[in-house]
C-alpha cells in the first residue's frame, strides 16, 4: 500500500471524476485515490470506483468541509503519511501534486503545502472572477495578517497536509467553505503551512460551491468563523504529537 | 385580584391551553420532557402573570413600564427568545452528530465493500449498474446496494 493519499471531494461530478482519477493515477503514481462521492444523485461513485479509486459514499450531502474531514479520517484510519486534496471538478491539476509534495519534503518542519493560483506575478492560467479575486484579497489581508505570513491564496482547496495535519483534519474541521478557516485551524495548533505556485484550470462540470447569492454568505459566515476563533485562547482540540504515525501500521 | 377583564381572561385561557397542550403532547410521547420543561415553564410563567392581576401591575411599575399588558408581552418575547436559542444549540448539535455520524457510515460501507471485495465477489449482472451514457442525469440516483461493486478492478 501507498502511503500517500489524494483525497478528491466530489458532488454530481460523473462526468469529470473518472478523469480526475485516471490523472491523478497518471502524474502522481505514489498516491492512492480516495473518492469522497458526497451525497451524489449520478453515478459518480460508479464512475470513480471504475476509475480504480477507492470510493467514501456518504448518504447525504454533507458539504465540502464534512466530505473533506470523512477523507482525513480514512486517511487517519489507513495510515496515510500525506494526504492531499484534488477537487473532483478539474480544476485542480494533478501534474502539480508533484510540486506538492517537493515542497512538503523539502523542509520536514512544514504540515501544509497549499497550491497558490496567485504567487506568482505571471498571471496565466485560470483565476476566477474580479468579484472573486476581490473577496479573496479581503481574505488574503486577514488570514495574513493574523497567521503573520503571507498567504496569497487563502481559498485554494488544492492543498497537500502530512500526518500531523491529518490527524487534526480528522479531529476538527470546518463546516462549510473549509479553506480559509482550516489555515488558521493549523496555525492555531502551531502547525508550520506555505505555498507554491500552480496553475488552475477552468471547472470540467458543476458549478462552483459558491454561486454569487452565497457569496455575501460566505463572506460573512468565513469572518464571523475568522474573528470568533481569534477569541478561542487555546485550540479546541490538542494534537501536539507528531510522532504518533505508525500506529496503524497493520491496516 | 381585582375584577377579570376580557384581555385578561384571553390571557389566562390562552396560557392554560399551551399549558394542556405541552402536557397532552409529552403524555403522548410526542414532545420529550427535556424540551417540554422550558414551555411548561414560560406558560406557567404568563399564567402566573395573567391571573395574578398585582403582581403584574407591580412588577411594571418597579420598572417604569405604564401599561402592564406590555410588560407580559416584553416577558413572554424574552421567554421566546430563551427557547428558540435553546433550540438552535439543540439543532446545532444535531447536525454535528449527523454530520459524524454520517462520515462514520460512510467509512463503515467503504470497508465493509473492500472486504466482501477481498472475499466473496458478489453477483455481478446488476442491470442498474449498466449505465453507458454520460448524460447529466437530474433524476434520483437508484438507492445503490452495497454489492453493487462488481466493476472493481
Amino acid at each position: 500500500m501507498r502511503r500517500n493519499l489524494a483525497i478528491v471531494p466530489a458532488f454530481d461530478e460523473a462526468d469529470a471524476v473518472a478523469q480526475t482519477v485516471a490523472a491523478i493515477h497518471q502524474w502522481a503514481h505514489e498516491f492512492d485515490v480516495l473518492v469522497v462521492d458526497d451525497g451524489s444523485t449520478d453515478a459518480t461513485a460508479e464512475r470513480a470506483k471504475q476509475a480504480g479509486a477507492a470510493v467514501l459514499r456518504m448518504p447525504f450531502n454533507l458539504g465540502i468541509g464534512g466530505a473533506m474531514q470523512a477523507g482525513y479520517m480514512y486517511a487517519l484510519e489507513h495510515g496515510y503519511e500525506v494526504a492531499v486534496q484534488v477537487d473532483g471538478d478539474g480544476q485542480h491539476d494533478p501534474r502539480h501534486i508533484g510540486d506538492l509534495l517537493e515542497a512538503l519534503r523539502a523542509d520536514p518542519e512544514l504540515n501544509m503545502v497549499t497550491g497558490s493560483r496567485f504567487l506568482s506575478s505571471s498571471g496565466h492560467g485560470f483565476q476566477s472572477s474580479a468579484a472573486r479575486r476581490a473577496g479573496i484579497r479581503i481574505f488574503s489581508t486577514v488570514v495574513s495578517a493574523i497567521t503573520g505570513q503571507r498567504v496569497t491564496d487563502p481559498t485554494s482547496g488544492f492543498r497537500m497536509t502530512n500526518r500531523a495535519g491529518i490527524e487534526l483534519f480528522a479531529r476538527d474541521y470546518p463546516h462549510d467553505y473549509p479553506e480559509v478557516e482550516a489555515i488558521l485551524l493549523m496555525h492555531a495548533h502551531r502547525l508550520r503551512s506555505c505555498e507554491i505556485h500552480v496553475v488552475m484550470r477552468p471547472r470540467l462540470t458543476g458549478a462552483s460551491a459558491i454561486s454569487s447569492t452565497q457569496s455575501v454568505y460566505y463572506m460573512v459566515k468565513v469572518l464571523l468563523a475568522v474573528f470568533v476563533g481569534l477569541f478561542r485562547r487555546s485550540p479546541a482540540t490538542e494534537t501536539r504529537d507528531r510522532a504518533t504515525v505508525a500506529v496503524r501500521a497493520a491496516e | 385580584m381585582t375584577g377579570l377583564t376580557l384581555q385578561r381572561g384571553l390571557v389566562i385561557a390562552i396560557t392554560l391551553a399551551l399549558l394542556l397542550f405541552v402536557f397532552e403532547l409529552v403524555r403522548r410521547k410526542h414532545l420529550s420532557e427535556r424540551y417540554a420543561i422550558l414551555w411548561l415553564l414560560a406558560a406557567a410563567t404568563l399564567f402566573v402573570l395573567a391571573a395574578w392581576k398585582g403582581l403584574l401591575t407591580s412588577l411594571s411599575h418597579d420598572v417604569g413600564i405604564s401599561y402592564p399588558p406590555s410588560a407580559l408581552f416584553a416577558i413572554a418575547i424574552a421567554l421566546i427568545v430563551i427557547i428558540l436559542m435553546y433550540f438552535s444549540l439543540v439543532v446545532s448539535r444535531l447536525s454535528d452528530q449527523n454530520k459524524i455520524l454520517a462520515q462514520h457510515l460512510g467509512l463503515l460501507q467503504q470497508r465493509i465493500e473492500e472486504s466482501e471485495v477481498g472475499s466473496v465477489r458478489p453477483a455481478s449482472g446488476d442491470a442498474q449498474s449498466a449505465n453507458p451514457s454520460a448524460e447529466p442525469e437530474p433524476e434520483r440516483a437508484e438507492p445503490v446496494a452495497t454489492e453493487e461493486l462488481s466493476s472493481r478492478r
